[in-house]
């Protein structure tokens, strides 16, 4: 089993499956609880597959992530509650 | 089948954002649908009642996109409040229509799944089952409805007779009779939506064979679209498109609007005998309505854009590339749609601001929407720049009035990024970015007749518009420059005579410092309404003829009458003109407070004021004044 990681760190052409998420800590401006639910809703499940498919210009952010059949543009800063493998 | 009822239905159509919801209620309606506010809020209620085969009357509400029921913004608020029949004046629906995209059922289902527990009657409508088969995908319908423990039918909204299917069942379908199950629908929290998402995979699992070869056209266009380099230039060049087609194309059509309004005009002046009634008609009404009207052309190419590259799949693709650029100045990424539109009018763009969900988001873009250079100004532009800037080629290539209305679009781009800037820094200190999260949707081809209604229906409204609010203006500011009226014998125009003159000379003083007259401060009092009359209303004060070769002749008379100094002057004034007063209404209607409206308009005074005394006493000292 490969490495635990955050999907926010990840590069441009990651292919992982979402192992959990872990929004404790995380800089976004949601509470915890609100920024998992939303992360839910758009498909970030654990077990999904996941795919890093664009970057923007500038600091290569947000990013634009293929979520199983689905793509989903999200900021790092909140792809950081994402832990892949 | 059961025996068509001849009891009326109410549906409610439910789906995610990008379910093609919308579409199939443009397919189900057409152009019998109806679009409000809901009452005390700003969310857009469609609705349209059609009459099904066996003459059913059915009607349907288009209720705004949502995830989940948990509703975090107004309208998510408001799909939850229809659902389960809690909002006042709506009548609780009889069937619940969920619409889900056959090619991306995962984030439907879940939604599907939470919709179940409120226990009214469902229908699942897959729509796009076409483009969905096509791929190769695979349904076992008879199980998927087994499954989900309601029925299910196929629609193809795009095309001609796609909702046969839907139509027939709705026929068929029985009110339920006796008490409506209780609901069991409760905030989720995060593992029981979990639950939910795993339940909703493991039913398409089991019901959905997906095709051996995905379909890549979407993740192909994509690599060159949103490109970090490419896609930028891409995103440009549809701008520079978009622009030359609101300015170039529209043209001929727009001088053909404003021909007829002149000679209708021409007609009552010379049906009626001259007087208070030919007046009222003819400069109050026709010249006041028409000079607004006139720029249903421009707005309609526009929209025609936005729509297109709307059901195309792009916009989403542009809130993308422009986040992180747009979030520099503090703007969110999908602020960039709404100020997009504000290039056609500031109203339609300060509306598209809901599609932001975080409020002080939605406030700075709001707040900065009426800087962006709307095609109201564009008459006034066009008139100073002919007048005073010289048609000269500047380097061989660029041509100097050009040169300077360029100029004066950039400078409005560059200050509403200022204020935002701004905003950020003085009014929300403890500022964080709100979270960009959207589905950027697989791209499909715009269909025309869902364009076409589209464009309808905007039409429909800028009309409306222009035959209340504006109207009563027009009849307010004829009323001010035409009471009271000259008296017998008296020299010069009428119109000095009369309360707007003395307005233009109550306030001259003030304006002086910017090198403004008392013509220019009663010009605008009218351009209160709208800002392009102020155009109509020089020619008034200078005492010409209004018709065809009229901005020629007024060009003409200011060149004689005023310095360059003065021309600038009134040209920055224009970048900021906080004067419009259908802007100011929306933004107290969108905002839900008078306090936005007054900062708005105290904030873009400030600047004008501010800018016009710079430019002018600049212009001054350079021996131009």
């Amino acid at each position: 089993m490969s490495q635990l990681k955050s999907l926010g760190n990840a590069k441009r052409g990651f292919l992982g499956r979402i192992h959990s998420i872990c929004t404790e800590g995380c800089a976004s401006i949601l509470s915890p609880a609100e920024l998992e639910s939303r992360l839910i809703e758009m498909g970030f499940v654990e077990g999904a597959r996941v795919e890093i498919l664009h970057e923007g210009i500038f600091g290569k952010d947000p990013i634009a992530v293929r979520v199983d059949n689905a793509t989903v543009a999200i900021r790092r800063r909140e792809a950081m509650a994402i832990m892949v493998d | 089948m059961l025996a068509p009822l001849a009891t009326s239905l109410n549906l409610a159509l439910v789906g995610t954002p990008n379910s093609g919801k919308t579409s199939l209620f443009n397919a189900l309606t057409g152009s019998r649908q109806r679009a409000a506010n809901y009452p005390g809020v700003t969310v857009e209620r469609k609705s349209g009642t059609i009459q099904t085969a066996a003459g059913r009357t059915v009607t349907i509400l288009d209720l705004p996109g949502t995830y989940s029921l948990r509703g975090r913004s107004p309208d998510e608020e408001i799909t939850r409040e229809v659902v389960f029949g809690e909002l006042t004046g709506e009548k609780t629906p009889d069937c619940i229509v969920c619409v889900a995209d056959a090619t991306n059922l995962r984030l439907s289902f879940r939604l599907l799944l939470e919709l179940k527990q409120v226990g009214r009657p469902m229908l699942l409508v897959l729509n796009m089952i076409d483009l969905a088969r096509r791929r190769g995908i695979v349904f076992d319908l008879d199980r998927l409805s087994s499954e989900l423990g309601i029925p299910v039918v196929t629609a193809v909204s795009v095309r001609k007779g796609g909702t046969a299917d839907l139509l027939a069942h709705l026929n068929a379908l029985a009110p339920e009779s006796g008490a409506p199950r209780a609901s069991t629908w409760r905030p989720h929290s995060a593992s029981e939506l979990r639950a939910l998402q795993r339940e909703a995979d493991r039913i398409i699992t089991a019901t959905v064979t997906p095709p051996a070869r995905p379909d890549t056209a979407t993740t192909r266009i994509d690599s060159v679209v949103l490109h970090p380099v490419a896609g930028l230039l891409i995103l440009l060049t549809v701008l520079f498109v978009m622009f030359q087609a609101v300015f170039s194309w529209a043209q001929p059509a727009m001088e053909l609007l404003s021909g007829a309004f002149a000679s209708l005009g021409q007609f009552v002046h010379n049906e009626l005998p001259g007087g208070l009634l030919q007046s009222f008609l003819q400069n109050g009404v026709i010249s006041g309505v028409g000079s607004v009207v006139v720029f249903l052309p421009q707005i309609l190419i526009l929209f025609l854009f936005i729509l297109l590259l709307e059901d195309f799949g792009y916009m989403a693709r542009a809130a993308f590339l422009m986040d992180r650029i747009m979030g520099g100045a503090g703007l969110h990424g999908r602020a960039f749609i709404p100020l997009l539109s504000s290039f056609a009018c500031a109203i339609p763009g300060i509306m598209a601001a809901r599609v932001i969900d975080n409020r002080r988001d939605r406030l700075t873009t709001i707040l900065i929407a009426p800087l962006m250079t709307c095609s109201a100004r564009i008459p006034v532009y066009t008139l100073i720049i002919s007048a005073f800037i010289p048609q000269r080629e500047l380097c061989g290539f660029i041509n100097l009035q050009g040169l300077v209305m360029f100029g004066l679009y950039a400078a409005g781009i560059a200050s509403a990024l200022l204020v935002s800037f701004v905003a950020k820094i003085a009014m929300w200190r403890d500022y964080e970015p709100s979270p960009f999260m959207m589905e950027l949707p697989d791209y499909k081809l715009p269909r025309a007749k869902s364009v076409a209604l589209g464009l309808y229906m905007r039409a429909k409204m800028f009309l409306q518009r222009a035959g209340t609010t504006i109207f009563s203006m027009m009849v307010l500011i004829w009323f001010l420059a035409s009471f009271p009226q000259a008296p017998v014998g008296a020299e010069g125009p009428a119109i000095n005579y009369s309360l707007a003159a003395t307005i233009g000379r109550a306030i001259e003083p003030a304006l002086a410092p910017l090198g403004f007259n008392w013509q220019i401060a009663v010009a605008l009092i009218p351009g209160m309404a709208a800002r392009e009359v102020a155009v109509a209303a020089l020619g008034t004060v200078y005492a010409i003829e209004g018709g065809k070769e009229a901005a020629e002749q007024i060009g003409q008379v200011l060149a004689n009458n005023w310095s360059l100094a003065t021309a600038l002057s009134l040209l920055v004034w224009y970048i900021f003109a906080p004067q419009c007063a259908s802007t100011l209404a929306v933004i107290r209607r969108e905002t839900g407070s008078s306090k936005w409206m007054a900062i708005t308009f105290a904030y873009m005074l400030a600047l004008a004021y501010v800018g016009s005394l710079v430019t002018y006493n600049i212009a001054h000292a350079l021996g131009l004044g």
